[in-house]
C-alpha cells in the first residue's frame, strides 16, 4: 500500500507544478511583456453621459413655469489646443486677457487630453460670432446642452434653481449618482423634486484608441442606455395671480400666500423683494447670485416658510376664541366689558356684548379675559401651577392649527415657528414663578409667539374649511397622470370641532364688512368676505402689517395672509392687496371700480403713515 | 417492496446521527471552510467588480445585477451546507449508486426535453426563470458512484471486467454530455484519471494521458515539420546519450510513427471532425492575432485584460477592460481576468495559491480516511477542482484552449457554486465523522 500513498506526492507536485507554471506566464505578461498595457490603452472605451431633458413645470392652468433652454459651453483639450492666440481669444468672447490665460492654465491642470469647459453658457448670439472664428482655434469646440428657461419673471423663490453640484454634495453617498459639473436642483421646487425632474441619464459606450479618436459604438450600442426624460410637473400655482400679486407687492418687503381652502393647493407664493429667475440660469449667474446673497433687503430670503420670528397680532384672537368655545369656557354670546385697565385697546369701539362683535372689534381687553378664561380653569387651586396646566393645554390646541410645527409643504427649509410652551416660561422664570399675568400678551397674539405667512394662510383654510387642513403643497401632480402625494390627500382635523366655527366666521366677515378690513371688501361683485386683521410688532423698527382672509363666505375658493413688513396697521396696506388678489383669483381680473386701491397699494403711501 | 426494507435501515441511521450531530462542529475541517469561505467572498466582489460602472452605480446587493444574484446562490449554499453536514453522512455512501442512476436518468430527460440555449441542450428549466444544469451535478454523483466501486473493487489487479465497469460508470455521464453539447463539462470527468492513479491506476495511463496532451498542444503551436524533427532530434539525443536504448530501437520507431500519426490525426481531427465553434476555440489558442474581433477575440482580450494589470494591478473596481463584458462571458468563465487586470501578478498568484492550498488540503484530507470510498472521493474532488482550475486559468492566459469551465466557488453562477458546493462539503461531512469510521 505504500508505495501507492506516495503517489500524494505525485499529485501534490502536478497541482504545484501547474501553480508555478501559471504564475511564471503571468509574471512575463503582466510584468514583462508591456505590449498588453499598450494594447489595452488602445483599446479603451469612453462612456459618454447622455443627459436628459430635465423636467418642465407647468402651472395649475398648463401655463409654463419653467422649460429648458439650449445653452453653449465652450470647451477645450488642452493638449490639442497647444498655444493658441490668447489676444484674440480674449476678443472673441470679451473677456480681460489674463482671464483666458487663467482658463487656459486651469483647464490643462485638470487633464490636457481630456475636454473642460473653457467658458460657460454661452447665448445663441455669442455662439454665431464664436463659431465661425473657432476654426483658428484647434482643440476648441461648443458643446451644446440644456439649462432651465422661463418665459416670465415670477416664482422665483418656490420655483428655486439649479446649478453646478456642489464638492461637498459629491461627497456625501446621498449624491452617488453625480459627476461633477452635473446640475442640481439648489432650492424650491428643484431641489424638492430633484429626484423626479433629473431623470435618468444614459450612458453611451465608444470605443477610442490611445489618442482617443472615436472608433465608433462599442457593439454597436448593445450596452448604451438611452436617457429617460424627466417628469414633468403640475404645479398648484396660478401663474397669473402670481403675476398679480408680484406686481402689487414689488417694492415692498413681505409676503403673500394663498391656498385653495379645499385642496391645500398653493395658488401665489410670493416673497418680496423677489427676483428674476433667469438671472441664475445666464453666464453671469455667480455674479448675479452674490449680489442678491449680499443684499440688505434679504432677496434671497424665503419669507413665506422662513420668516417664523415674527408674532402672529390679532389674528391669533381667532384662534383663542375658538380654543375657548372648545374648552368651553365662553359661549357665542359671552360679552366681556372692555376693560382698558387690563391692557390697552387701540380704539373706541361699542362694548363687546358677544363674540362677534369682539372679533370685529378686535377688542384687547375682551381677549385678554377670554384667554385668561381658557388657561386659568381652576385645575390647580395654585394660580402659578393652573397656569401651567392651562397653557400646556392650549399649546395641545393651538399646535393642531399647524403652528409651532412645520406643516410639511413640498419646498425646503420651512420653519417651525414658535408656540409658547411651559418648559418655555419655566427656563425664562423659573418653575411656579410665572402665572397668567405674565403671558397674557400671547391673548392678543404677542410675546412668544413666531408664525410664518404659510402657517397664517393655512389657519385661514382651517377656518375656512371649519375645522380641518390638507398640508398646502405646491405640486398637485408628478407626470401627467400623476396625483398628489398622499399625504397632501389626507385631511388634517384641528381640535376645535365644526360647530364652534359659525361666531368666529360671521366676526371675520363683519370685520370686512363693517370692521378694519373694509379694504379688502368685494361687495361690490356680492361675495362675502371674511377676514381679520393684525399688527405684528416690531422691536426693530415700524411693525408689520397682517391680514388674513378667505372668500368667498360660504364654499371658499382661497384662503389669503398678506404680510408687509414694517406697513403698520393690516388695514391699510395687508388688507387692500388681499382684496385684489381674491378679486384677481375669483373673476379673473380687477374690476375698475377698484382700481384706485390697486394705486393706493403701488403708492407705498402706507410705508408713511404712522 | 424494496421501500419497505429500507425503512428500519434508515431509523438507525438517524439514531446514529443524533450522536454524531454533536461533534461534527469540532471535527470539521475549518481550514477547508475558510479557504471555501475566502474563495466564494472573492468571486462575489470580482462579480460586482464586473458590473460596476461608474457612470451607473448600483448597489453591490441590488438583485437587479449578478452581485445581488450571487448573494442569493451563496445564501442558499449556506443552506445546502447546513443540510449536507446534518443528514447522516453514510447517506452518502448508502444512496452512491441511487444518487448516480438518478442523475443519468436526469442527463437523459434533459436531452430529452431542454431546448437549445446558446447550442447547448443541458439547461432544465424549472419554471420561474430558475434553471438548472444536470451536466454540474453530474460531477459529484459521478466521483460518489465511482468511489463506491472502488471501495469494492481492485485496480492494481489486473482485472479488466473491474476496469471496464468503472470505465463505464467513468465516461457514461460524459458521454451524455457531449450530446447535449457541452464538451467543456464533459471533458471534466477526464480528471478522474488522478483519482484513480492514486488507488492503483497504471502510471502509463497518466503519463500517456498527458503526453497525448501536450503533442496535441504543440501540434497546434508549432508547425508540424519542425515537430517531427524536433521529435527525432530528441529521441537520437536519448539513443547518444544511452547507447542501451539502439536495443530497442523498433519500439522507438514505432513510437516516432505513433507521435507522428497522432500528429496528422490532430490536423484531420481538428479540420474534419471538429464542429466550427470547436475549430474556432483551438484556433484561437494557436494564433488569436490572427482574427482578434472573430475567435481570437476572446483569448485576445482576456490576455490584454490580465496583461494591462501590471504587478499590482489597477485595483478593486478600476478596471477598464473588464467591463461591460468585453471580455465575453466575463463573470462566468472568464472572471479570473478582473482578479489579473484589478489585482496586477501579486493578486493573480494570491488566488492561484489559495487553490493550491486548497487542492492540497483536499488531498490530505483524503490521505487520513479510513475508507477507500472516502479516500477516492477526496481524490476526486480535488482532481475536478484542479482540471477546473488548470483549464479556466489556462485559458485565460492563453496556455489552454477556450473551454467554457467556470473557476470554482469564484464564477457567477448558481448551478457551478451549487455543485463545487455539495462536492466539497460531502467529503467534509465524510470527513468530519471519520472517527466513526473505526469499525471497517
Amino acid at each position: 500500500m505504500n508505495y501507492l500513498e506516495n503517489r500524494k506526492y505525485v499529485i501534490q507536485a502536478i497541482f504545484v507544478v501547474v501553480g508555478i507554471v501559471f504564475a511564471l506566464r503571468l509574471f512575463y505578461i503582466q510584468v514583462v511583456d508591456s505590449s498588453y498595457k499598450q494594447a489595452a490603452e488602445t483599446n479603451a472605451i469612453k462612456t459618454v453621459i447622455q443627459y436628459p431633458f430635465r423636467g418642465l413645470i407647468y402651472d395649475r392652468n398648463g401655463k409654463l413655469l419653467v422649460e429648458n433652454t439650449p445653452v453653449y459651453d465652450l470647451m477645450v483639450v488642452p493638449k490639442e489646443a497647444r498655444e493658441p492666440d490668447t489676444l484674440r481669444l480674449a476678443k472673441l468672447l470679451g473677456l480681460p486677457f489674463e482671464d483666458v490665460r487663467e482658463r487656459l492654465k486651469k483647464a490643462r491642470s485638470y487633464s490636457p487630453v481630456k475636454p473642460s469647459i473653457f467658458y460657460q453658457k454661452l447665448t445663441t448670439q455669442d455662439i454665431a460670432h464664436i463659431q465661425d472664428n473657432l476654426i483658428d482655434f484647434p482643440g476648441f469646440y461648443i458643446n451644446a446642452r440644456t439649462a432651465r428657461g422661463y418665459s416670465h419673471s415670477s416664482l422665483s423663490h418656490a420655483l428655486g434653481y439649479i446649478a453646478e453640484i456642489s464638492p461637498k454634495q459629491l461627497e456625501d453617498t446621498a449624491y452617488a449618482g453625480y459627476r461633477p459639473g452635473d446640475y442640481i436642483g439648489k432650492s424650491g421646487i428643484e431641489l424638492e423634486y430633484e429626484k423626479y425632474l433629473m431623470g435618468q441619464r444614459g450612458v453611451k459606450h465608444i470605443m477610442v484608441n490611445v489618442r482617443g479618436i472615436e472608433k465608433g459604438p462599442f457593439k454597436d450600442g448593445a450596452y448604451d442606455t438611452l436617457s429617460v426624460a424627466g417628469k414633468n410637473l403640475y404645479s398648484t400655482i396660478d401663474l397669473e395671480l402670481q403675476k398679480y400679486g408680484e406686481y402689487l407687492m414689488n417694492g415692498a418687503k413681505g409676503s403673500v400666500v394663498a391656498i385653495e381652502p379645499s385642496t391645500g393647493e398653493v395658488l401665489a407664493y410670493i416673497s418680496a423683494p423677489f427676483y428674476d429667475p433667469n438671472l441664475f440660469t445666464g453666464k453671469d449667474y455667480g455674479k448675479n447670485y452674490m449680489q442678491l446673497l449680499t443684499d440688505p433687503n434679504k432677496t434671497m430670503f424665503n419669507r413665506p416658510i422662513m420668516a417664523s420670528s415674527n408674532p402672529p397680532g390679532s389674528i391669533f384672537k381667532l384662534a383663542h376664541a375658538l380654543i375657548a368655545l372648545q374648552e368651553g369656557v365662553v359661549t357665542p354670546n359671552t360679552g366681556y366689558p372692555c376693560n382698558q385697565a387690563l391692557v390697552t385697546c387701540s380704539h373706541a369701539h361699542p362694548a363687546p356684548t358677544d363674540m362677534t362683535i369682539a372679533i370685529k372689534t378686535s377688542c384687547n381687553p375682551y381677549f385678554y379675559q377670554l384667554f385668561r378664561a381658557s388657561i386659568n380653569q381652576g385645575k390647580s387651586s395654585n394660580p402659578f401651577k393652573d397656569t401651567a396646566i392651562g397653557l400646556a393645554e392650549w399649546r395641545k390646541q393651538i399646535t393642531t392649527f399647524g403652528f409651532g410645527t412645520t406643516l410639511g409643504i413640498d419646498l425646503p427649509n420651512e420653519k417651525q415657528g414658535i408656540v409658547a410652551s411651559p418648559a418655555m416660561y419655566n427656563k425664562i422664570y423659573g418653575e411656579n414663578r410665572w402665572k397668567f399675568s405674565t403671558i397674557y400678551s400671547l391673548s392678543i397674539g404677542q410675546g412668544e409667539l413666531g408664525v410664518t405667512p404659510l402657517q397664517m394662510a393655512n389657519f385661514m383654510a382651517i377656518i375656512a374649511n371649519r375645522g380641518y387642513y390638507i398640508k398646502p403643497h405646491i405640486v398637485r401632480a408628478v407626470g401627467e397622470k400623476g396625483k398628489p402625494l398622499r399625504e397632501y390627500q389626507k385631511r388634517n382635523y384641528a381640535s376645535v370641532e365644526s360647530k364652534h366655527y359659525a361666531p368666529v366666521v360671521d366676526g371675520m366677515a363683519a370685520v370686512v364688512s363693517s370692521g378694519t378690513g373694509r379694504n379688502a371688501s368685494l361687495a361690490h361683485l356680492g361675495i362675502e368676505v371674511c377676514g381679520k386683521t393684525g399688527t405684528a410688532e416690531n422691536p426693530q423698527g415700524k411693525d408689520h402689517a397682517v391680514f388674513v382672509a378667505f372668500a368667498p363666505k360660504e364654499n371658499p375658493k382661497i384662503a389669503i395672509a398678506v404680510y408687509v413688513e414694517n406697513a403698520g396697521f393690516g388695514a391699510q396696506s395687508a388688507a387692500p392687496i388681499a382684496g385684489l388678489m381674491m378679486e384677481k383669483y375669483l373673476t379673473d381680473s380687477v374690476s375698475t371700480k377698484v382700481k384706485w386701491k390697486e394705486k393706493w397699494v403701488l403708492s407705498r403711501q402706507y410705508l408713511n403713515i404712522d | 417492496m424494496p421501500v419497505e426494507q429500507t425503512i428500519p435501515k434508515y431509523k438507525i441511521a438517524t439514531r446514529s446521527s443524533k450522536r454524531t450531530s454533536r461533534n461534527i462542529f469540532n471535527n470539521l475541517d475549518w481550514v477547508t471552510v475558510l479557504l471555501y469561505f475566502l474563495l466564494v467572498a472573492l468571486g462575489w466582489m470580482n462579480i460586482y467588480a464586473v458590473v460596476y460602472s461608474p457612470d451607473n452605480v448600483v448597489n453591490i446587493f441590488s438583485f437587479d445585477i449578478n452581485s445581488g444574484k450571487q448573494l442569493l446562490w451563496i445564501g442558499t449554499s449556506v443552506i445546502l451546507i447546513t443540510m449536507l453536514l446534518a443528514v447522516d453522512y453514510k447517506i452518502f455512501e448508502h444512496l452512491a449508486y441511487p444518487i448516480y442512476g438518478f442523475i443519468i436518468l436526469l442527463l437523459l430527460f434533459t436531452l430529452a426535453v431542454a431546448s437549445p440555449i446558446a447550442g447547448s441542450r443541458s439547461w432544465l428549466d424549472l419554471g420561474g426563470g430558475v434553471r438548472l444544469q444536470p451536466a454540474e451535478l453530474a460531477k459529484f454523483a459521478t466521483a460518489l458512484a465511482a468511489s463506491k466501486f472502488l471501495n469494492g473493487a481492485n485496480l492494481r489487479h489486473q482485472n479488466m471486467k473491474d476496469q471496464m465497469i468503472l470505465a463505464v460508470i467513468t465516461l457514461l455521464p460524459p458521454a451524455i454530455i457531449i450530446l447535449q453539447n457541452e464538451t467543456g463539462s464533459a471533458l471534466v470527468f477526464g480528471a478522474f484519471i488522478l483519482a484513480y492513479f492514486r488507488e492503483g491506476m497504471s502510471p502509463l495511463i497518466l503519463i500517456i494521458g498527458g503526453s497525448a496532451a501536450a503533442i496535441f498542444i504543440l501540434t497546434l503551436l508549432v508547425p508540424k515539420l519542425y515537430l517531427i524533427s524536433g521529435i527525432i532530434v530528441l529521441m537520437g539525443a536519448a539513443i547518444w546519450l544511452d547507447y542501451r536504448l539502439m536495443r530497442r530501437i523498433k519500439s522507438m520507431v514505432a513510437l516516432l510513427l505513433l507521435i507522428v500519426g497522432m500528429i496528422f490525426s490532430v490536423d484531420y481531427f481538428i479540420n474534419d471532425v471538429l464542429q466550427p465553434h470547436q475549430q474556432n476555440r483551438i484556433k484561437a489558442l494557436i494564433s488569436p492575432e490572427a482574427d482578434p474581433l472573430g475567435y481570437g477575440w476572446n483569448v485576445t482580450q482576456s490576455k490584454i485584460a490580465i496583461g494591462s494589470g501590471g504587478l499590482f494591478g489597477k485595483g478593486f473596481l478600476d478596471g477598464t477592460q473588464t467591463k461591460f463584458d468585453f471580455v465575453p462571458e466575463q463573470s462566468t468563465d472568464f472572471i479570473f481576468c478582473t482578479i489579473g487586470e484589478e489585482h496586477g501578478w501579486i493578486g493573480s498568484t494570491v488566488l492561484i495559491v489559495l487553490f493550491l492550498l486548497l487542492m492540497t488540503r483536499i488531498v490530505s484530507i483524503a490521505e487520513r480516511q479510513k475508507s477507500v470510498f472516502a479516500r477516492t472521493y477526496g481524490y476526486c474532488v480535488a482532481s475536478i477542482i484542479f482540471f477546473h482550475f488548470l483549464v479556466n486559468i489556462g485559458m485565460t492566459i492563453g496556455l489552454a484552449p477556450v473551454v467554457g469551465i467556470p473557476l470554482p466557488f469564484f464564477s457567477y453562477g448558481g448551478s457551478s457554486l451549487w455543485s463545487f458546493t455539495i462536492l466539497l462539503y460531502i467529503l467534509l461531512a465524510i470527513d468530519a465523522n471519520r472517527a466513526q469510521d473505526l469499525s471497517r
